[in-house]
């Protein structure tokens, strides 16, 4: 059923700061970085950041885990006068598409006007993301997992990935190609941290950090931060950039994938899927539209293997084909015709997690913001509708469909 | 089938003095029965369904009755890592995170350490005996040895 909320709520305003280097960003501070990416996308939109009186996060208000964000804080910070919502998602990145959902819920609501979504990351030596388990104390519930030696999102990521192989016949060529694919589209992009032309025989010679994936396969570590304000309709006509309208925009799971891989008792297929599929059959039905009615898709690229799994949960092909449909090129963008190869639909235009940077998943919406205004520097020609999705995490995962004005 | 080209060698458990747990009154009976060389899971009393790790509520059915049968402490491998530093000291050691799902105890898996065969010789479908580890604080944790008759 057609979702009540339908275009009801647009992105107008998208900010973010320099992306650096894990650690590199000292000695800026969190509310530093979060700070200018607020501003500039109150500036983006052409409103004033007193206007701001929602705050709509994910990950729990945590900046890229390490730090917690307090609406407080960045009030007394920025000088919003008031703020009237202040919400979270849950969990971890699973839930970044998701929060622009939630701004359309204070928004829908009436308990705000201008919502903002920010994330900032900042990994000092002492606060790493590829540790975060690792650094985690032992609980009741970790200690049936932790003991094990998968410490890291990578080797958790690797069990799946394992599996998905198995099940299917998929390849370390498939997960090459998602690789070269994304620094084939940051190659052009002044802000991206990999931005040096790959080939297949750099991929191999990767170093095999949790088999079968090699470090090439796991995304960047960067510090940075990134803002998106939502607005309702009727305030956007008046800001400054074309509206980003939210079409469709879900959070959520399945109980089979739950706890995912913080827990490994998913049963086949969702154990080597992207826990997406819930969503995926939501978004659809919110939307009326499938995979193929998407001109390009910002796919959650923490590991590429994760690229290949959500492919086959919205259904950009069937489940356990997402391996020939990689490597027939079907998430290549093609500068000549401003569109896909092969048939296929682009898949991260903007180099993803893999090559650009990595803020928890946040820049995903910002390309699909700029792929709908018509200003991505990859740009896909006439883009109507833009797929952005959240990080295969324990629940929530989430997902947003943006329609171009 | 070979499905690695890299010649790792023996797949080692990771040292059990540098492992910890925790445990609260929901899993605790699990780890009682480790400390005996036991293997149990958590077992619905009212309806049989199994669940690890071990919560208050059946998930099926909603009831807080458990038991705790003592399983036969086999099981075969569902999915694996090959990992090759030591998360502790970053040291060059190879082990091998398994996913095992357990015999006598239908849905319920455990993740812990595969050893007895070179890494690069574990397969999904490995059939697998639980070997105990002694870790900190005097608990006892189950890991696995591959079984040669696969």
């Amino acid at each position: 059923m057609t979702w009540a909320h339908q275009d009801k709520c647009a992105i107008v305003g998208i900010g973010a700061t320099d992306y650096y280097v894990r650690g590199k960003s000292w000695p800026r501070t969190i509310n530093d970085m979060a700070g200018e990416a607020i501003l500039k996308a109150c500036e983006d939109a052409g409103i004033s950041v007193k206007d701001i009186d929602g705050f709509a996060y994910y990950g729990g208000a945590s900046a890229g885990y390490v730090d917690k964000f307090d609406s407080g804080s960045l009030m007394e910070t920025l000088g919003m006068p008031h703020i009237s919502f202040t919400a979270t998602l849950t969990s971890g990145g699973g839930g970044v598409a998701g929060a622009v959902g939630l701004a359309t819920a204070g928004l829908m609501n009436e308990d705000c006007t201008y919502a903002v979504t920010v994330m900032a990351v900042q990994q000092t030596p002492s606060a790493r993301l590829g540790d975060i388990f690792g650094r985690m104390k032992p609980d009741p519930e970790n200690s049936f997992l932790q003991p094990s030696g998968l410490i890291g999102p990578g080797h958790l990521m690797s069990v799946l990935a394992r599996r998905h192989m198995h099940l299917y016949g998929s390849t370390e060529d498939a997960l090459a190609e998602i690789v070269m694919a994304s620094r084939t589209h940051a190659l052009n992009r002044p802000k991206a941290i990999r931005r040096t032309p790959l080939s297949k025989e750099d991929y191999l010679a990767s170093v095999m950090l949790a088999d079968p994936l090699r470090r090439l396969d796991f995304c960047l570590e960067t510090d940075g931060a990134i803002a998106v304000i939502t607005t309702t309709a009727d305030r956007a006509r008046d800001c400054r950039q074309k509206p980003a309208y939210i079409h469709g925009c879900v959070h959520g799971a399945s109980r089979k994938w739950g706890r995912a891989f913080g827990w490994m008792n998913m049963p086949d297929p969702e154990f080597s899927s992207s826990g997406h599929q819930f969503l995926a059959e939501r978004v659809w039905a919110q939307t009326g539209l499938a995979a193929k009615d998407m001109d390009v898709a910002l796919i959650y690229d923490h590991f590429s293997s994760m690229v290949l799994a959500q492919l086959e949960d919205y259904g950009f092909c069937e489940r356990g084909e997402g391996n020939d449909y990689v490597l027939a090129g079907k998430t290549r963008y093609d500068p000549a015709s401003r569109g896909g190869v092969n048939g296929g639909i682009p898949v991260n235009t903007h180099g993803g997690n893999l090559s650009e940077a990595y803020i928890i998943g946040m820049t995903h919406v910002v390309e699909a913001v700029e792929q709908v205004r018509g200003t991505a520097i990859n740009q896909v020609a006439d883009c109507e509708f833009a797929l952005a999705t959240g990080g295969p995490a324990p629940i929530p995962v989430s997902s947003l469909v943006l329609r171009s004005a | 089938m070979s499905a690695h080209s890299i010649a790792y060698g023996p797949a080692r458990l990771l040292p059990g003095d540098q492992i910890h747990i925790t445990t609260n009154p929901d899993t605790e009976p699990f780890w009682l029965a480790a400390k005996e060389h036991r293997l149990t899971a958590c077992q619905c009393a009212s309806c049989g369904a199994f669940r690890l790790p071990p919560t208050p509520y059946c998930p099926i059915c909603a009831s807080k009755e458990r038991t705790w049968p003592t399983l036969p402490g086999t099981g075969t491998v569902f999915s694996y890592a090959i990992c090759s530093k030591n998360p502790a000291t970053g040291e060059d050691y190879v082990y091998v995170p398994v996913v095992v799902e357990i015999d006598g105890a239908r849905g319920a898996r455990l993740v812990g350490n595969l050893t007895g065969c070179n890494a690069e010789d574990v397969r999904i479908g490995t059939r697998v005996v639980v070997e105990w580890t002694d870790i900190c604080d005097g608990w006892v944790l189950p890991n696995f040895r591959a079984l040669s008759d696969r």
